[in-house]
């Protein structure tokens, strides 16, 4: 649908001037929603914004290299933990995040290199024993998960006069938008291309030049560094950490989220994130109903609309794009 | 020397529930290449509706039946229904994965809204406390169960895809699909039966550990890690591996707990299983076709 005659151009994030436009309308309404929005809906967009970047890392993962994983709620986990405890020690936020990022992405090395020899169900084992190991060792272990009483961290304090979850707001609405400018990048550069040439077929990837070790590693790596700041920020806003926060159901929670907004795609990511928080948000009277609403929208999407809900959004832009002809 | 003859019988009765669980598991895989992640929670839809069963007619005998029936008619309307649809609609292998892991969503939550969170006791006609002596060896009525249940369902099986001519379709089925189509073989009955057999396994495994644990919409979870892994260990594609993976989880997890240390069971379980796969990436007794490009 549109024509890229360069390789500059190919690189550019916006292309046409309509959808720049449309994107700064949206950045406005977005800067501007807490003035106006009753304080829930911002502490819901806070969550969602927080979401986005986990489930845009497992995306890079699972939708553009192509490797199931199960392990997020571990690196999600080790990502808070290490959060909290080097907060407790006075390291300032924004390095803090980056050094539980970093956690998260070595162990995320770490849980790669069985990734080499291993496909499909093989891996997702292997990924997700990691993930139940990293929860059993917090629970069994008191000196990492701050005991019975949970691990406090400390809240983040109120910036330039505002309120203190429109600080929030903002924090995770810059960070968010931070990573989300990231993954765009990532994906147009050429480690973007070598992930997707892995995913399509990893033997013919080798055979042309791709190293298939490093690209691995370096998917896990990346996809667990967005999941560990997605743990950090969640610590912060949560004020107060304990082993039953990372359960199993929390990496279904960040997979049901790449589903829904659709593999292989960013702006699906943060569909999916929305999806991931709003379901909850709104179903909270009957809470044993969530996963029946999950499970028929994976079904549903996976029958009607492989694309997810990104495929959904490509669909109705086209609609509009070619309207009065279809 | 006697405690570890008693760690190894105690394994041996927990790995062969480990077993049967994995043998649905590889039934599914092998026959569709399908990792079918709603196995545990059908499992558990079946053990509550022996529950329910239970509790109308207080029989053992009818509860058992119909939970086995409704656990494989679920899996059966799940396959005619959702996953031929899917493929006719060209999903990839990955898309027919998830599928299960929505059905396994669907029906823990189901399971919780209609029978509650709240863990319950399960009934059995046998008693987790009478033990039997063998020499110092003390073994239990109900593990002692388990394992013969074990046995008996991995022999009926063995019986059923070598000695019958079901089984024989089953084995051309999972050889070569188009191959089998064109013989005449009804695949899509053929497979619809495996998916049945499948989870009527992980129904009977599930009946057998409700009693030792609580049940509660959850209960299954672990077993059918413990199953996806023993399966994984055995090779996804071979039963008899499904059954020896299975038992040398059981007995390598009671080793762990009864010598290193009880906290970290499941840790060391799925220790083991990534040294193996890094050693042996199809599995113990499995065989992966080679890729081509």
């Amino acid at each position: 649908m549109d024509l890229i005659e360069s390789y500059k151009e190919e690189l550019r994030l916006i292309r046409k001037f309509g959808t720049g436009f449309w994107v700064g309308l949206l950045v406005i309404a977005l800067i501007l929603l807490p003035w106006v929005a009753r304080e829930y809906w911002v502490y819901v967009a806070t969550l969602i914004f927080i979401f986005s970047i986990g489930i845009q890392g497992q995306n890079i993962l699972i939708g553009y290299t192509g490797q199931i994983s199960f392990g997020q709620a571990g690196f999600l986990a080790i990502g808070a933990f290490t959060f909290g405890h080097l907060s407790h020690l006075g390291v300032p936020i924004l390095l803090n995040l980056f050094l539980s990022g970093l956690a998260a992405g070595l162990f995320g090395i770490l849980v790669g290199f069985p990734s080499l020899r291993l496909k499909g169900p093989y891996l997702a084992i292997v990924t997700l024993g990691f993930g139940i190991a990293v929860y059993q060792i917090f629970v069994n272990a008191e000196v990492l998960s701050g005991g019975r009483m949970g691990l406090t961290v400390p809240k983040l304090n109120p910036l330039f006069g505002l309120s203190s979850s429109m600080t929030y707001y903002y924090f995770t609405f810059l960070l968010a938008l931070l990573f989300t400018l990231a993954s765009y990048n990532l994906i147009s550069s050429f480690v973007g291309r070598a992930f997707i040439a892995i995913r399509d077929n990893d033997i013919a990837a080798e055979a042309i030049g791709v190293n298939l070790t490093r690209y691995k590693l370096l998917s896990f790596a990346i996809s667990s560094f967005y999941t560990g700041v997605q743990g950090g920020l969640y610590a912060l806003l949560m004020g107060y950490l304990e082993p039953n926060m990372f359960t199993f159901l929390e990496t279904i929670t960040l997979f049901v989220g790449v589903i829904v907004g659709g593999l292989a795609s960013v702006e699906g990511s943060i569909l999916g994130a929305a999806f991931v928080v709003l379901v909850p948000q709104i179903f909270s009277n009957i809470k044993a109903l969530i996963p029946v609403v999950y499970g028929i929208v994976i079904i549903f999407i996976l029958i009607f609309e492989p694309l997810g809900l990104a495929g959904r959004w490509l669909k109705i832009r086209l609609y509009f794009r070619m309207w009065p002809f279809r | 020397m006697i405690p570890f003859l008693q760690y190894c019988v105690s394994g041996l009765s927990t790995g062969s529930l480990y077993a049967l669980v994995a043998l649905g598991i590889v039934l599914i895989y092998r026959s569709t290449r399908i990792l079918n992640f709603a196995h545990g929670d059908l499992a558990t839809a079946g053990v509550f509706f022996a529950l329910m069963v239970y509790g109308w007619y207080s029989s053992f005998g009818l509860a058992y039946t119909l939970a086995l029936l409704f656990g494989g008619l679920l899996s059966m309307g799940f396959y005619f229904g959702v996953l031929i649809p899917a493929q006719r609609r060209d999903a990839t292998l990955l898309g027919q994965t998830i599928l299960t892991v929505g059905l396994g969503l669907i029906f823990q939550g189901l399971t919780a809204y209609i029978w509650g969170t709240e863990p319950q006791p399960f009934p059995s006609p046998l008693s987790e406390v009478k033990v039997y002596r063998f020499g110092k060896v003390i073994i239990g009525q109900l593990a002692l169960g388990a394992i013969v249940i074990g046995l008996l369902g991995s022999f009926a099986l063995y019986l059923l895809v070598q000695k019958t001519r079901i089984g024989l379709a089953m084995r051309a089925t999972s050889e070569n699909l188009p191959a089998a189509q064109t013989l005449g073989i009804p695949t899509r009955r053929v497979l619809s039966f495996s998916w049945g057999l499948a989870s009527l396994f992980g129904v009977l495994a599930g009946l057998f550990l409700a009693p030792a644990l609580l049940l509660d919409p959850f209960f299954m979870l672990e077993p059918f890690l413990k199953g996806f892994a023993a399966a994984v260990l055995g090779g996804l594609n071979s039963l008899p591996g499904a059954i020896v993976g299975g038992l040398i989880l059981g007995v390598a997890e009671s080793l762990a707990g009864g010598y290193i240390t009880v906290a970290f069971k499941n840790t060391l379980a799925f220790l083991i299983i990534i040294l193996i796969l890094l050693i042996r990436p199809e599995g113990l007794l499995g065989k992966e076709f080679k890729e081509r490009v």
